[in-house]
Parts: structure tokens; sequence; C-alpha cells
């Protein structure tokens, strides 16, 4: 006696709770590979998942087992040449230790554990540094968003897009076309027994009876039918939304050690992502300077070092002339987040003050500058202060000390955003 | 008179299903195999991974080691080193299989001779499935256990819970009664009877550990010299029952790890066997339905490339070798008891007297219902087998400078390569000996087990974490002894530190 079952459209994800179980054990060593895929990927590359190695003798679950040693018989199967009575050397490492039965285990404990996380997981690990609140991390991660948007009729679809008047008017039709034939019927034999005398009792009646008849086929006809039931088609449409730019400035003096460049890093994906989440087309400019700015890729922006005093107004002109170059205001919209150990050549910050209150300033959409130093505040500072103050709707300074520092920084932007909507 | 295929395209329907189910049932009928009523479910691939992911329980408690498993066959299915052809099947009444969507017809027909009717009566003629799994109340009793893991992650979270899991999980092994029958108990029943042990257990806990002394002192203590009177080797059980400082819900989820141990126990014992069978079985009913022109060529085909792919044996210095594979030699020994019944040679009327010449199908019902792979091996391994398979012997000595070939497979070894290969199917020589010996019931109630050596074999490098796990159960010092017949080779303490020898 059998059943057969079709269990096909039974629920997915059966072990999702297990694997979330899983991540959560190993969030440590997760964590850590997630870190280093930040420093190892470019900005523009946060949407994919990641591998995850975790190495094998730190996900053992012991349980009591034979060691190496002793006596051991084991028998094999394919002899050859052997035998009774042959020696034979003994291969080097002792036949890697666990005799009996589990043998093969030994061969593969040397690999990593590797499993792949989704790219919302990619971004939880990574978020949960920055100490972000979940709205903001399920806009960040949330990168597709797609407007519905009728796209005709359809025959085919589900109860909640039905289309009403597209129905009952198909349906009415379908009554009109369906009844044409017994109607006309209906309406000669009417004639007919108007014309016929009234003591024909025998012709009236039969004439009535098919009339009668007719009349039942004519209510029969359904009202509404499966056929008549009109659908609104949805597409999905991406947001409309136009260009934005975003210029990535660092000082990269030597001051600036690696875990500084880290912690912008961090900063300036977090931007990234926010505005690809906003735009349809998001471009990334880096500018770099110490005593003199340059355009470069990303990779020398946050890996190459140099030495040389600061002069952060370089890269504000630098930044002018690309956007007067490339990047017109009236298509883009343009973003800048500056980040800095604060030192600045002394005489260098009221010029800067100067670029961005005149020239700059009125082109973004906004500008952040993020400190990352434990010091005082020096000139630079005081300076972007006074900006900050005037400028409150599109300028931005935050001191950051340490990765959790760096979320203050856009709940100001996110806060802004929502004003405008 | 030629009968019509059933089938001609590769492309299955549940139609066709059905259809080859009644004919594999008609012919399984006709050899006698007894069955559970089968349930086939088709799932598709992902479905089929979260069923191995839970090791085959059809409802699991939460874990994250099912998590971990559920990674490592994802991976492997996608890099399409695994493929998920093959069966799961679960010892339950009714039987459940598992068939997968992506699969042709003719694996699905494979599938269903191997799994609704191999293993399905193999569960339910071998004596071990017989006395130790009650296939009817199983899935009642996963259902209760993921209930009740589920509701103390709740009230106690669910880290404790996974703490607790995790030490149980490690003495998994250590959680089976070799020598009781457990008798079943349906999912409501072991709600109640849960609710009365978890009184009755802390009552008789607290009994062990009371302090204030008794009116005949110097009697007692004679009486109770030592706690346990005989040595336990169901360290779960012992711990369930006798640890001082667990809740009432900890003793319960030890229960429950050590019920599915206990679940698991007699397919740990008959791999071989039960993996014979069942090759041998799909194989023998579809060339039957071959015979009667009831699958096509083209069918046969397809069949006979999966299936001697599930049976090779790769050689030992071959590098897909590990270990030998239990479908090959389950099936190469279950055809050769059809052989030396049908056929017997000269050598077999020497070895097997009894066996040449009699009826072939009730001596292989025999051979199902009454043995374990070390027994079957030891009674049912013959000359021809071992000659096929090229078997030897090696002994590895520590104490010997090369490792020696002990015997092959000629007249001289055919009988050391046999008991050598039972004693490898022997759980407890595949598992360290190891069981509770002493309580300090009187002083710091501290935990003493022995590990008694089977040819000088000391323990892994795992020991000390497993300790661990059980000093988390247990609440007090653990110590573990282990022997080398009288001598004391090695002890382990947790937690470490130095504590002079009193029980030697």
């Amino acid at each position: 006696m059998s059943y057969v079952l079709d269990r096909r459209l039974n629920s997915k994800d059966k072990s999702a709770v297990n694997r979330q179980r899983f991540l959560k054990r190993y969030r440590k060593h997760i964590k850590r590979a997630v870190s280093d895929a930040v420093s190892d990927r470019s900005i523009t590359d946060m949407d994919r998942g990641e591998q995850i190695g975790i190495p094998q003798k730190d996900l053992q679950e012991p349980v009591f087992g034979h060691g190496s040693g002793g006596y051991r018989e084991r028998v094999l199967p394919g002899n050859k040449e052997f035998v009774r009575g042959d020696r034979i050397k003994r291969p080097n490492g002792g036949q890697g230790g666990s005799g009996s039965g589990q043998a093969s285990d030994g061969g593969e404990g040397v690999d990593d554990f590797v499993f792949q996380i989704t790219q919302s997981e990619f971004l939880e690990f990574m978020f949960e540094d920055l100490e972000l609140p979940n709205l903001v991390k399920r806009q960040l991660s949330s990168i597709d968003t797609f407007k519905m948007v009728r796209a005709g009729i359809s025959e085919e679809g589900t109860p909640n897009q039905l289309n009403v008047v597209r129905s009952m008017r198909s349906a009415f039709a379908r009554r009109i076309a369906m009844g044409a034939g017994k109607r006309r019927e209906c309406n000669r034999l009417r004639e007919e027994l108007d014309k016929l005398p009234a003591d024909d009792q025998v012709q009236r009646a039969a004439i009535a009876e098919q009339l009668e008849m007719l009349e039942r086929k004519l209510a029969r006809i359904p009202y509404i039918d499966d056929f008549d039931l009109k659908y609104n088609i949805m597409r999905k449409q991406p947001q409309p939304s136009s260009k934005a730019v975003m210029f990535c400035l660092m000082d990269v003096s030597g001051s600036m050690d690696q875990r500084t460049k880290d912690i912008a890093k961090r900063f300036f994906i977090l931007l990234y992502l926010f505005l690809q989440r906003s735009y349809e087309k998001t471009e990334v400019v880096f500018i770099r300077h110490h005593s003199t700015a340059k355009e470069v890729d990303e990779e020398e922006f946050f890996y190459s070092r140099e030495t040389g005093g600061t002069v952060v107004s370089s890269a504000l002109r630098l930044m002018k002339e690309v956007i007067a170059d490339r990047y017109p205001p009236t298509e883009w919209n343009i973003y800048g987040a500056q980040a800095s150990d604060g030192d600045n050549w002394t005489n260098d910050s009221p010029v800067c003050h100067e670029i961005l209150s005149r020239q700059l300033i009125p082109q973004l959409q906004y500008y952040c500058y993020i400190e990352i130093t434990d010091r005082g505040h020096q000139e630079l500072w005081q300076y972007y202060e006074q900006l900050a103050q005037s400028h409150a709707d599109g300028f931005a300074i935050r001191s950051i000390e340490d990765y959790p520092d760096i979320y203050p920084v856009f709940r100001e932007l996110f806060q802004r955003q929502a004003k405008n909507a | 008179m030629k009968s019509q295929p059933i089938s001609e395209g590769s492309d299955w329907t549940f139609d066709l299903i059905e259809r080859y189910d009644r004919e594999i049932a008609r012919i399984a009928a006709g050899y006698r195999l007894e069955t559970y009523p089968n349930q086939i479910e088709v799932i598709r691939s992902d479905q089929m991974m979260d069923a191995y992911a839970s090791v085959g329980m059809p409802v699991g408690y939460n874990h994250w080691s099912y998590g971990k498993q559920f990674l490592n066959v994802e991976r492997d299915y996608k890099r399409g080193q695994m493929g998920l052809a093959y069966e799961i099947v679960i010892n339950s009444n009714p039987c459940i299989a598992y068939l997968m969507e992506e699969n042709s017809m003719t694996m699905q027909a494979l599938v269903i001779a191997h799994a609704c009717y191999g293993h399905n009566s193999f569960f339910k003629g071998n004596y071990l499935f017989r006395t130790w799994t009650d296939a009817d109340s199983i899935i009642d009793y996963l259902v209760f256990a993921r209930k009740f893991v589920a509701e103390c992650e709740e009230r106690h979270g669910v880290e404790e819970v996974e703490a607790v899991l995790d030490s149980c999980h490690a003495l998994m092994n250590y959680g089976t009664d070799r020598y009781k029958r457990p008798y079943p108990v349906s999912a409501e029943e072991e709600r109640i009877r849960q609710k009365e042990r978890e009184d009755y257990v802390q009552q008789q806990v607290n009994d062990l550990w009371r302090t204030i002394p008794r009116k005949d002192n110097r009697e007692q203590q004679a009486q109770e010299n030592r706690y346990p009177s005989e040595p336990q080797e169901n360290l779960l059980y012992f711990i369930e029952k006798n640890a001082p400082l667990l809740e009432p819900w900890q003793r319960e989820l030890v229960r429950i790890v050590r019920k599915i141990a206990q679940y698991f126990y007699p397919q740990r014992q008959t791999q071989v066997m039960n993996e014979g069978w069942a090759t041998f079985w799909h194989y023998t009913i579809l060339n039957d339905l071959y015979d009667q022109g009831l699958v096509t060529d083209g069918f046969m085909m397809e069949f006979l490339h999966s299936h001697s792919s599930v049976i090779y044996q790769p050689e030992f210095d071959s590098g897909y070798f590990s270990g030998i594979n239990p479908y090959a030699l389950g099936f190469a020994m279950m055809r050769d008891i059809r052989r030396i019944c049908e056929h017997p040679t000269e050598e077999d009327k020497r070895w097997f007297p009894e066996m040449a010449g009699s009826d072939w199908l009730t001596t292989l019902h025999f051979a199902m219902e009454n043995f374990k792979d070390e027994s079957f091996i030891q009674q049912f391994l013959s000359p021809a087998v071992i000659r096929d398979f090229h078997l030897f012997c090696i002994v590895d000595d520590d104490q010997q400078e090369t490792i020696d070939v002990g015997a092959i497979h000629d007249d001289n070894g055919y009988r050391s390569v046999r008991d050598a290969l039972a004693r490898h199917y022997n759980l407890s020589a595949r598992e360290p000996d190891i069981q509770v010996y002493e309580v300090d019931v009187r002083g710091d109630r501290s935990l003493t087990l022995h590990h008694l050596q089977n040819s000088r074999i000391p323990l892994s490098g795992d020991t000390e974490e497993v300790l661990k796990h059980l000093h988390r159960l247990w609440g007090f010092d653990v110590h573990l002894f282990s022997r080398d017949g009288e001598t004391v080779d090695k002890v382990y303490r947790v937690p470490g530190g130095k504590i002079s020898l009193a029980t030697d």
C-alpha cells in the first residue's frame, strides 16, 4: 500500500532557522571575514554576498574517539602483490591517525569550512560595527526600489487585480452576443403572434410555448462568466531618479594611518550605498591630496601612501574643476565627503572656507566632513564649524574616534532626506 | 505475449509513479518482502538538502549544528560534488521516502524499489530495528521533542538550551542502552509522563544528595561504598537520572538526545546489511520488470549505469578510496548467498554445508532478520567474496617498525580476514569503551569515568573537550582514567589541576 504525495509546494527554507543559529554562533569569525572583505573590495562592489571560511578545528563537535597508536588491524580491498608476512614500511605521518571507520575524515580536516552568505547578511555584518539603527539598515540593504506601473489588461491574474469596469463591460458584450439570435427570434415570434387572428388558439399556444422556451434560454445566459474577468497587469519599473556623483576627498599625508583610512572607507561605503539607493546612477570620484591634489582610482586612493604637507584647498579646487568639466550641477546631484585627521597648512583653512562657501556649496546637495582623530581640533575644524552654522542644510561636520561614531553623521543626512520628501 | 513497457521517455508523472509502484509492489510481494505502508513524497532539491541537513529526521529541533550541516550540503551540491539523486528513507510507519523532482523516471523507479521495498522491509524485519526502534511513534516523539525544545528556548533562552544540547551531542554515542527494550508511547502520553518525571526525578536527586545523617550510619556507608554499584555505560542516562544540579527541563533535553541516539542505534550497526539488502532488491526487482517486458532497454541502460556506480569499490591505493563501500560489500554478500544456495561449488559446500542447496529466499530472509553487520559478516562472508574484493588484512602495531600483512585472500587467510572485517564493524570496538565508575557522593561529588583500552589504543585529542561538556552537565569535577588492563595509562581531569589518586 503506497501513497504518493506532492510536497513540492511545501514551505521553503526549513533550515533557515538552523542556518541563522550557525551564523550567530560563529559571528566572530564571520565578522572578521566580512571586515577583511570590506577592506579588499571596491566601494562600488557592495551588492553581493561573500564567501566565508572558518577553520575546521573551530567548528568541530567533539566526541570520544580513538587516537592514533596501539595495535590495530585493518581490512582493505584490492590487494595486488602482497602475501602473508609481508612487511611494509610505515608511511610518513603514521596513516593520519584515526584508524577504524572514519579514516576519511582525516583528509578533509585541513580545509576551511567554506560557505556563502548573502548580500543582505554581508551588509548586516558590516553595519554591525557602525551601530546603525534597523530602519537605516533596511533602507540601505534594499538597493533595488521599484515602482509598480500599470501595463495594460490581461485575461489572467489574481482577484486583487480585478478590473471591475472592464470585466462588466466584457460580460455585457458577451450577454448581447450570446442572446442576439434568440432575441431576434423572440421578436419575430411576437410579431407573428400579433398578426395571428385571436381565435386561432392552437397556433397561439404553440407560439407562446416557443416564446417561453426562448425566454428561458435567454435567462440561462450567465450574468458573468470566468472568461469575462479582466485583470490589470502591473509591471515593475525602476524608480525614476537622476544621476548622482560622489566625491571622496581624503588626506593621504603621512599622519593618516591604515586604521584611519579604514574608518574613512566605511564612511564612504555608507554614503555610496545611500546614494545608490536614492539614485539610478551613481558615480564616484576619488581625490586625494597632500600638498597637491590628484584624481586617482580607488586602489590608489586607499592604499598608497605619500608624504608631504597638507593643503586641503588643493583638493577642493580640483573638485571644482572636475565638476565644471564633467558634472554640470543641472544634471547631477553632487555629494562631497571629506575625511581627514584635521591637519592643514596654517593659512589654508580660510581659503577652504572661501572656496566652499562661495563656489562649492551652492552647487552641492550635501557636503560632509569627518575628522578622524582623538586629538583636539585645529584650525580647519573651526572654519568648517562656521560653515556648518551658516549652511546648516547642506553641510555637516563630525568628529570620529572609532567605528560607532560614523553613524551620527548619517542620521543627519537621513533626517534631511525625510524632511525633503 | 509481450507486454507493453510502462513508460518510454524519461519524464515522470504521478500517474507513472503509481503504476511503477504497483508493479514493483507486485514483484516484491512475490519475494515475500513485508513492508510498512509507503508514503512517497515528491520534493524539490532544496527540500532534499533540508532533509539531508536534518540527518534524515523529518522533524527536528533547531540547533546550529544542523545549520552547519545544511551549509555543507548546500555548498557541495552547488559545486556539483554531490548528487542528491539517491534516497532518504525514514524508519517510521508509514515509511516515508523522498523522491526528488529533478530525477528521471528510471531513477524514481530505482529509488522506489531501493527505499520503499528494500529498506522498508529491512526496517520491518531486522531484529535490531524490531527491538530498538518503534516505527509507529517516532514521528510523534520528534514532534514532541521539537515542541519541547522550542518551549525551553522561549522560557530559558536559546543560548541556555544550545549549551545543554551541545553537551548532550558530544555524548550522544554514549546515550544508548544495549540490553533493554524501550517501549513505545504516544506524543500525548509522552507529555504527561514528562511532567510526572520532572517532579519525581528532582525528588530522587535531592534524595541522593541528602546530607542529613541517618541512624544506621555505619551500615549505610558500607552499602553505599561505591555509587553506582555497577559501572554504567549509558552516560546520558546516568546524567539524566543523577546529575545533581540540572533543572528538570535540562534533564528532559538530555533525555530527548538520548532517545534520538537510541533511535539511530540500529542504523549504525546495520549499514552493510541494510544497504546491501536494499541494493540487492532494487537490482532483482528492476531486472524482473525488464524480463517481464515492462521497462525498455533505455531504462535498463540508465539503471545499470547508476547501479554500477553505487556499488563501485575503489581499491585501497586508489585516490577515491575511503573505506569499504557498504553498498558494494552488502550487495556482493547478498548475491553470494543466493549463489551459494542455488549453485554451490565444492568450496561452498565445505564452508556452508547447511546453506548450500537450500531455498535461497528463505536463507536470505533469515540472514536479514537475525543479524547485524558484525555477525552477518562473521556468518556469511564467503571465500568467493573475499577473493572478488581481493581483501587483505594489515596489522598496524605501534610497537613494531613496520606494518605487517596479516592475511590475504588465500586458504590460510580467509578466516582471519573474515574475523578482522567482522571486528571492524563491531560498534563496541569502534568506539572507546568508557563507563561511569564512581561518584564521590559523600565528598566533592566528583564523577569518575573509566576507559578500558582495547589493544592499547589511546583516546583522541578531543577527549578533554568532551569532558568539559560532561562537566557542564554534571556540574562538579570530572575525572577520566584511561586504563590498559589494570594499569592507568593516562588521567584526564576537568577542571584541570592535580588531585591525588584516591581510587587506585
